[in-house]
């Protein structure tokens, strides 16, 4: 039993499951993302936490006690909506102050809260303003302010950052990790960008088509996707995904796959267990970074490929260059750093470390490898 | 030669394009010169003269003004107005948000029960005025039903009582129009955003404290348009008294624009009906310009 329990939770409206058998389980102080594309099941599930919509079937469970029945005030929750759903007929301290006035704090208690929590989110200054004067960076603090007050066991995210220009997502999500650090809360975070998942949580949940895909830390579910949606979801530039055919390469199971003019290469997989799946299709996902200049490959592997390829596309990024060419009759992309003098058009060698390599089953998306 | 023709071509198209809108507007523009603004001139110089039939020109001052606030008629219309307008309008309003409350509860068959409520508002005050005055004629209307019901003490004749009787156009007036000021109140209630609600739910909120605190303090809007709108109908209103009550028993349903009309037209007393109405314009005038000065100030 963890802090928050998702216990086979389910979600219908009328005959549609939206959201079909979930089991999370939440330890207290983790910052748990759901992440997936839109219509996945990811804001009704946050949504069922909140009490904000009945759990069709099953039990969510918040610290030892059962959800089931209880209204969203009363569940010790606080939740911050993607836009920000401030009052805007009240100054930010009475949005900041609503919510416990509901509750019959008395004023006093309420005063000292909200000196606290704007000393901490740095919009003191903007207490006596009303919403509408606010730039978007700052009504996300007083939303979050708004949250903060409730002392809550678990905080809420609703696709906070997604009404910001980029750069200040990127710097409201530095504030959100800070946030998480220094107060220890329990934290559902959902969102629909993998990066956010990526950088902010302790563990994700990929989510698509009312299912949980796969639950784990970020690392895991970067490193091991568990299938075909999960692989192209996560990670930007996308893995790269093309076909390729598992043949025995010295007794050891190993990628067979074609080149532009024809070629085709055999890449064994480095020690891993694939062995009396030869002659079976499958495709192969590998990530922009584990396809590098010979010179850039990583020196700890013990599966590193060289082939030759031509560049079709080089797009410097910087640091990094991405180079697209084909392989398996898809393009790939690879990540070369940015000195390589490669120019589209040439052939080029393409360093492929297969340690990183994954195999999925075309048919079923499952992984195999 | 060829080109500087076409450039004069050109120009001459140009300068007719250019011309073109004001001289489509132009000819609604001095019909609404001369038929609304000219005629407002004009009464505002008659009710300075001694017109009584007919215009004359004779220069009184403010001769009519005087005559105005002190005969009786006109006393009892300011009073019907003041009784009539601050009912009408508190209300309508009152009515319409709380039926556009319920409306949006996300009801059953909400778009027909909308219609329903809009569709006394589709008719003329006149119908209203004719249908309500046999409801309420104690002869025919309501009190003759009960009675048929074997209430033979049920009494509902205000429509001839003059105390109660301008009580009766409130209630035909709040029948018609508190439709319209749902639907005002509806479209504010749609407006707000749903995440807010739900915000207001986490926080504890129950639905009168929802209401009272975030919700009816945003649908300011709409209770400043709604009471423009109702104030200047109650000052203007006219046809629904005269087929209702047609201004009695004896003249105590007299409203402004009823008195309006006797002395101008029927009393052959122009220079008073005169000033009359420009007393009801500087009325409304007191009432749409600050609102049209406030809505233009917060445009920029």
């Amino acid at each position: 039993m963890g802090f928050l329990d998702i216990d086979r939770v389910t979600k219908s409206f009328g005959g549609l499951k939206v959201l079909h058998e979930t089991d999370i389980s939440v330890e207290e102080g983790e910052f748990l993302v759901l992440v997936g594309p839109s219509g996945c099941g990811k804001s009704t599930l946050l949504n069922m936490i909140a009490g904000l919509e009945e759990v069709s079937s099953g039990q969510i469970v918040i610290n030892g006690r059962s959800m089931n029945g209880v209204k969203p005030a009363d569940r010790n929750i606080a939740m911050v909506f993607q836009s920000y759903a401030l009052y805007p007929n009240m100054t930010v301290r009475g949005n900041i102050s609503f919510g416990m006035e509901m509750h019959g704090i008395p004023k006093k208690e309420r005063e000292k809260k909200i000196a606290e929590v704007a000393e901490l989110l740095q919009i003191s200054q903007l207490l006596d303003r009303k919403p509408g004067q606010l730039s978007g960076g700052q009504r996300q603090r007083v939303a979050m302010g708004r949250a903060l007050t409730r002392d809550p066991d678990v905080f809420l995210f609703d696709e906070p950052l997604s009404n910001l220009d980029a750069k200040l997502r990127v710097d409201m999500r530095t504030e959100i990790k800070k946030l998480h650090q220094k107060l220890g809360t329990t934290i559902v975070y959902v969102t629909h960008d993998q990066i956010e998942a990526l950088t902010l949580s302790t563990r994700i949940a990929v989510m698509y088509g009312g299912y949980v895909q796969q639950i784990g830390t970020p690392q895991e579910i970067y490193d091991n996707p568990a299938n075909l949606f999960v692989a192209g979801f996560m990670g930007s530039p996308s893995m790269n995904l093309f076909p390729a055919r598992i043949v025995s390469a010295n007794g050891a199971p190993a990628a067979e796959i074609s080149l532009s003019d024809g070629r085709s290469a055999v890449l064994p997989f480095a020690g891993r267990d694939g062995t009396g799946e030869e002659g079976r299709e499958i495709t192969l996902g590998i990530r922009p970074e584990a396809i590098t200049e010979p010179d850039g490959a990583d020196r700890k592997s013990r599966a590193v490929h060289v082939v030759d390829s031509r560049v079709e596309i080089t797009e410097p990024a910087g640091s990094d260059i991405f180079v697209v060419t084909q392989m398996g009759g898809k393009d790939v992309t690879a990540r070369f750093s940015a000195d390589v003098p490669v120019k589209p058009g040439e052939d080029f060698q393409f360093a492929i470390n297969m340690e990183k390599a994954v195999a999925f089953d075309p048919k079923t998306e499952a992984r195999i490898i | 030669m060829a080109i500087s023709d076409t450039v004069r071509h050109r120009g001459a198209a140009d300068r007719l394009r250019d011309l073109l809108p004001k001289l489509v507007l132009s000819p609604s523009v001095a019909l609404v010169g001369i038929f609304v603004y000219g005629f407002i001139l004009f009464t505002l110089y008659l009710s300075f003269t001694d017109s009584r039939i007919l215009p004359s020109f004779g220069w009184v001052g403010w001769q009519n003004y005087g005559f105005l606030f002190r005969i009786r008629a006109w006393d009892t219309a300011l009073t019907n107005l003041v009784i009539f307008g601050t009912l009408y309008i508190v209300i309508c309003c009152l009515l319409g948000l709380l039926l556009a409350i319920f409306l949006d509860q996300r009801i059953r068959a909400e778009g027909f029960i909308r219609t329903i409520y809009l569709y006394p508002m589709a008719l003329s005050f006149i119908v209203t005025g004719v249908a309500w005055k046999w409801f309420l004629d104690p002869g025919i209307g309501v009190e003759a039903v009960v009675r048929g019901w074997g209430f033979e003490s049920f009494t509902f004749d205000w429509i001839k009582d003059s105390d109660m009787a301008i009580y009766t156009i409130v209630i035909a007036a709040v029948w018609q129009t508190s439709g319209f000021v749902m639907a005002m109140f509806l479209a504010g209630l749609r407006g707000i955003d749903s995440e807010m609600l739900r915000a207001a739910e986490i926080d504890g909120a129950s639905t009168m404290a929802l209401y009272r605190r975030i919700v009816i303090p945003q649908l300011r809007p709409a209770f400043m348009s709604a009471f423009v709108v109702l104030a200047h109908m109650a000052i203007k209103s006219y046809d629904l008294v005269i087929a209702l009550t047609n201004g009695g028993p004896g003249t105590a349903t007299e409203v402004p624009a009823t008195f309006m009309y006797s002395y101008t037209f029927t009393r052959n007393q122009m220079g008073i009906g005169a000033s009359s109405a420009v007393i009801m314009m500087l009325t409304i005038a007191a009432i749409i310009v600050p609102y049209l000065w406030s809505e233009l100030r917060e445009k920029k």
